[in-house]
């Protein structure tokens, strides 16, 4: 089995515009949760969000091609453009069949699809614009992303909600592990602020009326975030032969799922994730220096996660940092793991921890080292990042240093 | 939802039963106003199943913070009540 390395990241979320910025933000512990500006949230139970501001389809596409592309896919496309560049791929007709695109996405362009069904339904149109369909569609992200690069190997995209990044991941890492794929770009992309969705979100009553506060005591749920994160992935020996920078390695990949509840958390579950991840990594428990959790900020989460890493890492969990970055970047749903993902890759090539921002009371159900509000400096070898959607379906990666 | 003492109305007890009681596809002899959401089988997604419904029901906002601390079908009852005694009375002022 081939060693597989991270040669480029590329992001776009409300915390960060590209990499740099996204780090920036991370090691500062600055937070992209502000008032939302795309939808009229009056009367809403919630107001905040962790929006793209000022996003300018214009300048990253042609009027034309932007028409064909909902946001989220543009988000995909534009990390998948930095991705490539710090990665500097050259690519070649071989390249090009022998590499794979895997994208997540919890929603795809189901936005385009609520203001479009505004004229069916509200407005009593009988046409539809001929675009809602390849707009909607979940992998247009993964679509787009072979179109603007000329990929012609396999790409798909997969769906498991708020771990929908992780499985794309953690696929593209086994493709080019086991060497199906020369190359890989992965990742995920969500654009979740349209009316209709964020009422849905509402009725669940899972966002938090303020700022999202993972592990801490006094936390009343998510904030909503939107964005992309995409990794090159590709052989050790080949990025190191070809003189690649490498940002670090994928290490281990693990899945489960709860068989237990549509929508509440399994501490089981979750647990066997991560010993998944473990074993496919070959690693022991103490072995791991750093957590991203999965840390949405709701009641259920930060508790049933806590015990699934005190069962998993036993008395290491002591000493084992754990953060969530979600209240930075907020909950990007199926782009959730692809952002941690980026995240935890930077935690480990700079040695620094991103810090649980908003955090205001120790909870005893969380009594976890959260690394609270500010970044700490640390050297760990190996960090898992952590991904445990609604529908009980998980997904732990496993990432070691360069 | 707690605290002071509210007086609830047969009427109201009698349609905050019958919505708890379809939301939860449970017959309605099997709901009483002493029974909790625990005895009942809900969880957490289904107390929001419900709280969704009542509030159709009565047309009123539940909040979150006051819905969450509620266990008991009567902590229910009395939370809608005063949430539809506030509704009555803000009509009132309006006119």
């Amino acid at each position: 089995m081939r060693r597989v390395a991270v040669t480029g990241i590329g992001v776009i979320c409300g915390l960060g515009r590209d990499l740099a910025e996204y780090w920036c933000g991370l090691r500062e512990g600055r937070s992209g949760v502000a008032p939302i500006e795309s939808v009229d949230t009056t009367g809403m139970r919630f107001q905040n969000g962790a929006e793209v501001r000022d996003y300018r389809q214009q300048e990253h596409f042609e009027d034309k091609r932007a028409d064909f592309i909902d946001r989220f896919a543009q988000f995909a496309v534009i990390a998948a453009r930095e991705a490539a560049a710090r990665a500097r791929v050259e690519w070649s007709p071989r390249l090009r069949q022998r590499t794979a695109i895997v994208t997540g996405s919890c929603l795809g362009g189901q936005s385009t699809e609520d203001s479009g069904f505004v004229d069916l339904y509200r407005l009593g149109r009988q046409r539809l614009n001929p675009l809602i369909i390849p707009r909607t569609m979940a992998n247009a992200g993964a679509s787009h992303i072979s179109i603007e690069f000329g990929i012609t190997g396999p790409a798909f995209t997969l769906s498991t909600a708020c771990s929908s990044s992780g499985h794309a991941i953690g696929q593209a890492y086994w493709m080019v592990r086991s060497g199906a794929v020369e190359m890989a770009l992965a990742g995920g992309s969500e654009a979740p602020f349209s009316m209709g969705i964020l009422k849905a979100w509402e009725a669940m009553r899972v966002i938090s009326p303020d700022l999202c506060r993972p592990f801490s005591r006094d936390r009343k749920g998510m904030v909503l975030g939107e964005g992309a994160a995409i990794l090159v992935l590709e052989p050790l020996e080949a990025a190191r032969a070809r003189g690649a920078s490498i940002e670090g390695e994928i290490v281990g990949f693990g899945m489960s799922s709860d068989a237990s509840h549509i929508t509440q958390p399994s501490a089981d579950g979750a647990a066997r994730a991560m010993m998944a991840a473990l074993e496919d990594a070959g690693l022991e428990p103490g072995q791991a220096g750093y957590i991203n959790a999965h840390g949405t900020g709701t009641q259920a989460n930060d508790s049933t996660e806590t015990r699934a890493i005190r069962a998993v890492f036993g008395a290491h969990a002591d000493r084992l940092p754990v953060s969530s970055t979600k209240a930075m970047h907020g909950h990007a749903l199926g782009a959730a793991s692809a952002l941690e993902a980026a995240a935890t890759l930077l935690a480990l090539r700079e040695g620094v921890l991103p810090p649980t921002v908003n955090y205001r009371e120790p909870d005893r159900d969380c009594d976890l080292d959260v690394v609270p509000n500010v970044a700490r400096k640390a050297s760990p070898e190996y960090a898992l990042s952590n991904s445990f959607a609604f529908g009980g379906l998980n997904a732990v990666l496993a990432f070691g240093r360069a | 939802m707690s605290g002071e003492l509210i007086e609830l109305p047969g009427e109201l007890i009698e349609r905050v039963i019958s919505v708890i009681a379809e939301t939860q596809r449970l017959g309605k002899e099997k709901v009483s106003l002493d029974s909790s959401f625990e005895e009942l089988g809900m969880d957490s997604m289904d107390g929001v199943n419900v709280l969704f419904a009542l509030e159709n029901e009565f047309d009123i906002n539940i909040p979150d913070e006051e819905a969450r601390a509620v266990r008991t079908v009567r902590g229910m009852a009395e939370g809608v009540a005063k949430l539809v005694a506030a509704k009555a009375r803000s009509a009132a002022t309006a006119e």
